[in-house]
């Protein structure tokens, strides 16, 4: 039977190409539209580490009292260099550590090449296990080498190709910023996005790698500034690198592993305790004001999506919704106008189940075709976001199966939905009333 | 206009389709008028001028490998000297940022050392006596600074200086009226030992680093003051003569790596025009406004399209009664102004309900986005957009209608 509808169903699109081809890229339009917008919603908005997210925590401790916080109350979204380091000392939760971001140069051993400038963190060596970061040789640094201030640095797989072409290279040397540090690590291909570590310097995303790690205490040490967003509340009392250590200007990004509820809340309890301590002391002037959020309430907290791709998505919703509607109309016009046939074959007696059954058909056909040139534009829409969106985000944007196969699913649910109207008008034909009026 | 009657009561009988029609007009009309906005939004966005002589100007990103402090400042002043003395070169600068740069330091100011709120945010911008001629700014009253009120402040290192040179919006924002000039302004106000500065320039326009919706509250807030950053990082601006920017641009690396070799100019926008930092700046705006753009002309044309294709259903289907209205007399003209008159009732209806969707829609985007609301000229110039194109769109059919001979009347079938 399903044979025979299908003939009928190209034979009736057939009759009037015009309508049929405006259905169909109708359905294509809207379909690659909402795909391609989706794409880059899912790239943005995915869980960088899905596995651990919700182990991972981000405290804030409010250093700047009433006046420095942001209208909702929340106090700042980076740690000072005081309450950084106390909180490392204490060392409460299972990993945690503290990190800035740097931008050193490095000075290549080969004279002839010019020195070249990389991103990077300084960070503790319970950062590499914490986020589970995948090393090609070697491994992260000891908690002695934090504590002894050790000269040793994990690179990126990049910078090692760049430097060591791309042998393993644990043990050699690195001249960064005129010191020569040793390294213990190469990563493997590590470059989440969102840069979820230090959503604060990053804005989520990035279009360049973290390149060089060194350990916190070694880059105070060696006076590599920070290179990420200083924030104060006052001008700092002294002046360079030093200064803003001793200051309240906020610069340092914190993450924390805690394994179940009852370490959060202990967690917590030991943030409040800390801030009633300084306010004890004298340092704030203010009752705790403290967060602790969990890596993905942190990320929607720091509006990592960009607002842009939510627009988007929603306008190019808006864009497949007119799109059904428009075919909604067409069909009903095209289903009804051969209500005499509808009249003629129920009069033969074919039961309502088979005029849902021809018509589901003729809908679906519709919805495949839409569908087919939905694929072909989500494949020009994916490749051309770059024209549209940052370099950095759209370059996160993918083609892939499961988005090739939701774009025909959608195609085809939405047509056949948008199908379904139609043909319940159609099996509503009175057979007698039809045969008689003509 | 008075066979309203008929026509209703035909409407009546194609309830669904008229009430789809209406729906896809009403969604259309709701959609293109918020994403029309936005499109305006960004594009007087990215129109703004930053004050600069954009045309003939070159930003270079500068870093010194391995030396803090004094050192650095030495090459950096060598640098300047250097550069000044190309051929090809009106004047060099040496600043911490510079307009639509992204990343630079920003203050809340105040003429009362003891307010606790600051009336104004601005970006601040280290300068000296080439600044204004190296950006090209106007400088609208007072003076520049001279030689020997520019000083080398430690990396890191803020405090007020005795003269600052202000925007003229910062100015008109702190004294307004046009009195700034010569009054005092406090750079640092509430913190300990707050010093005044004396506003000794007002330059026309300067924008400050930012193209984010963050900062566009305080776009054309700046203060330029007397100070050099010793240390490690910074920025060149370069102003060409006009028509050697692009000789410039291919020798000035060259050139400065000569001087010193032991620095980093990043090879991927370490050396941009200025036109180059505009569109970086701007680019996701560009995009938001080009897609919007694209969305628009679909969802009108496939609307458009979608009036064609119905309207020409009904005709076909009507085409035995129309030929009867002919026979008895209704003229072309009759038959003509019937569908048109149909038209502009179910798009009365759809822009009607799409008025309320457009501000419904607009309302929930300020909530959940950073937008503004829009004003309701939009919606009426939406409204007009969206009845024309259904005339339009309708014509062919209602034309074809017209054309309908008086004979179908007898025709049986």
């Amino acid at each position: 039977m399903f044979g025979y509808y299908l003939e009928l169903a190209i034979r009736s699109l057939k009759r009037s190409p015009g309508l049929t081809a405006l259905m169909v890229l109708a359905v294509g339009f809207g379909v690659a539209a909402s795909m391609t917008t989706w794409s880059v919603f899912r790239a943005v908005s995915g869980d960088p580490i899905p596995w651990k997210s919700a182990q991972l925590f981000v405290p804030q401790i409010d250093n700047w009292g009433p006046n420095g916080r942001s209208s909702d109350g929340e106090p700042p979204v980076a740690m000072d260099y005081t309450d950084a380091m106390a909180l490392m000392r204490d060392h409460r939760a299972r990993r945690q550590s503290a990190m800035y971001q740097i931008s050193p140069s490095i000075v290549p051993a080969d004279a002839g090449k010019h020195p070249l400038n990389v991103s990077g963190h300084a960070v503790y060596g319970e950062f590499f296990p914490m986020l589970d970061v995948p090393f090609k040789y070697g491994s992260g640094w000891s908690a002695s080498d934090d504590t002894n201030r050790a000269q040793v640095v994990v690179i990126s797989s990049k910078l090692n190709q760049k430097l060591f072409g791309g042998a393993n290279s644990v043990g050699q040397s690195v001249n960064i910023e005129r010191r020569d540090y040793r390294v213990v690590g190469v990563l493997d291909d590590w470059n989440p996005q969102p840069r979820f570590y230090d959503v604060v310097n990053s804005g989520g995303f990035s279009s360049g790698t973290d390149d060089v790690f060194l350990p916190f205490q070694t880059a105070i040490q060696a006076s590599i500034s920070n290179d990420g967003n200083t924030n104060c509340n006052a001008v700092p009392a002294e002046s360079g690198f030093v200064g803003l250590q001793h200051s309240a200007c906020v610069w340092i990004a914190y993450m924390a592993e805690l394994d179940d509820a009852a370490a959060v809340t202990a967690y917590r309890e030991y943030l409040d305790g800390y801030a009633r301590n300084q306010q004890k002391a004298g340092r704030f002037g203010w009752a705790p004001n403290n967060r602790l959020r969990d890596l993905p309430a942190w990320l929607s907290s720091q509006r990592v999506v960009p607002s842009d791709t939510r627009v988007s998505l929603l306008v190019a919703l808006g864009l497949l919704l007119v799109c059904l509607v428009n075919t909604v109309g067409l069909l009903l016009a095209k289903f009804l106008r051969r209500s005499g046939e509808i009249g003629v074959r129920r009069a033969l007696g074919a039961p309502r189940s088979a005029i849902y059954a021809q018509f589901l058909t003729e809908a679906g056909i519709v919805g495949v075709a839409g569908g087919v040139l939905g694929l072909l534009l989500t494949v020009v829409g994916v490749a051309s976001v770059g024209w549209v969106l940052p370099k950095d985000i759209a370059d996160l944007a993918r083609l892939d199966v499961s988005l090739l196969v939701l774009t025909l699913l959608v195609a085809v649910v939405a047509t056949a939905l948008a199908g379904l109207y139609p043909t319940w008008r159609a099996s509503q034909v009175q057979p007698a009333w039809q045969l008689k009026s003509n | 206009m008075a066979h309203i009657q008929p026509i209703l009561a035909a409407l009546r009988r194609h309830k669904a389709g008229t009430v789809l029609i209406a729906l896809q007009i009403a969604l259309t009309l709701a959609i293109v008028c918020n994403a029309l906005f936005i499109i305006q939004q960004r594009v007087s966005k990215l129109m703004r001028p930053t004050g600069l002589i954009e045309s003939d100007i070159l930003a270079v990103e500068n870093r010194w490998v391995g030396v803090t402090g004094e050192v650095g400042a030495a090459r950096t002043r060598g640098d300047l000297l250097m550069l000044r003395g190309l051929p090809g070169v009106v004047d060099a600068s040496f600043s911490n940022s510079y307009p639509l740069r992204g990343g630079g330091m920003s203050l809340g100011v105040n003429k009362d050392p003891d307010a606790k709120k600051p009336i104004a945010q601005t970006t601040i911008y280290f300068s000296d006596e080439h600044s204004i001629n190296a950006m090209g700014l106007k400088l609208a009253a007072g003076r520049n600074f001279l030689p020997q009120e520019i000083r080398w402040m430690a990396p890191n290192a803020f405090e007020a200086p005795a003269q600052v040179v202000v925007s003229r919006a910062l100015a008109d924002k702190v004294y307004p009226g046009g009195a700034a000039l010569g009054k005092p302004i406090y750079l640092s106000a509430g913190s300990a030992g707050s010093k005044p500065s004396t506003i000794i320039g007002i330059v026309e326009r300067l924008q400050v680093p930012w193209s984010g919706t963050w900062a566009s509250n305080f776009m054309e807030n700046a203060v330029m003051v007397p100070f050099q950053m010793s240390g490690a990082t910074g920025s060149y601006i370069v102003r060409a003569k006009p028509g050697s920017l692009a000789d410039l641009v291919k020798t000035v690396r060259a050139q400065l790596i000569e001087t010193n070799r032991m620095r980093v100019i990043p090879e991927k926008n370490g050396i941009r025009t200025f036109a180059q930092v505009r569109e970086h700046a701007y680019q996701s705006d560009r995009g938001m406004a080009l897609l919007m753009g694209v969305i628009c002309v679909v969802l009108l044309a496939i609307t458009a399209a979608g009036i064609v294709g119905l309207t020409s259903f009904w005709v076909g289907e009507r085409r035995k009664q129309i030929g009867v209205r002919r026979a008895l007399g209704a003229t072309r003209h009759d038959i003509l102004s019937y569908f048109l008159t149909e038209n502009l009732l179910i798009g009365a209806g759809g822009v009607a309900v799409g008025a309320l969707l457009a501000v419904g829609l607009n309302l929930w985007m300020v909530s959940q986005f950073e937008m503004s609301r829009f004003p309701l000229t939009y919606v009426a110039v939406g409204v007009v957009a969206l009845l024309a194109l259904g005339q339009a769109a309708v014509l062919a059919p209602a034309l074809r209608a017209a054309r309908v001979s008086p004979v179908e009347a007898t025709r049986s079938v």
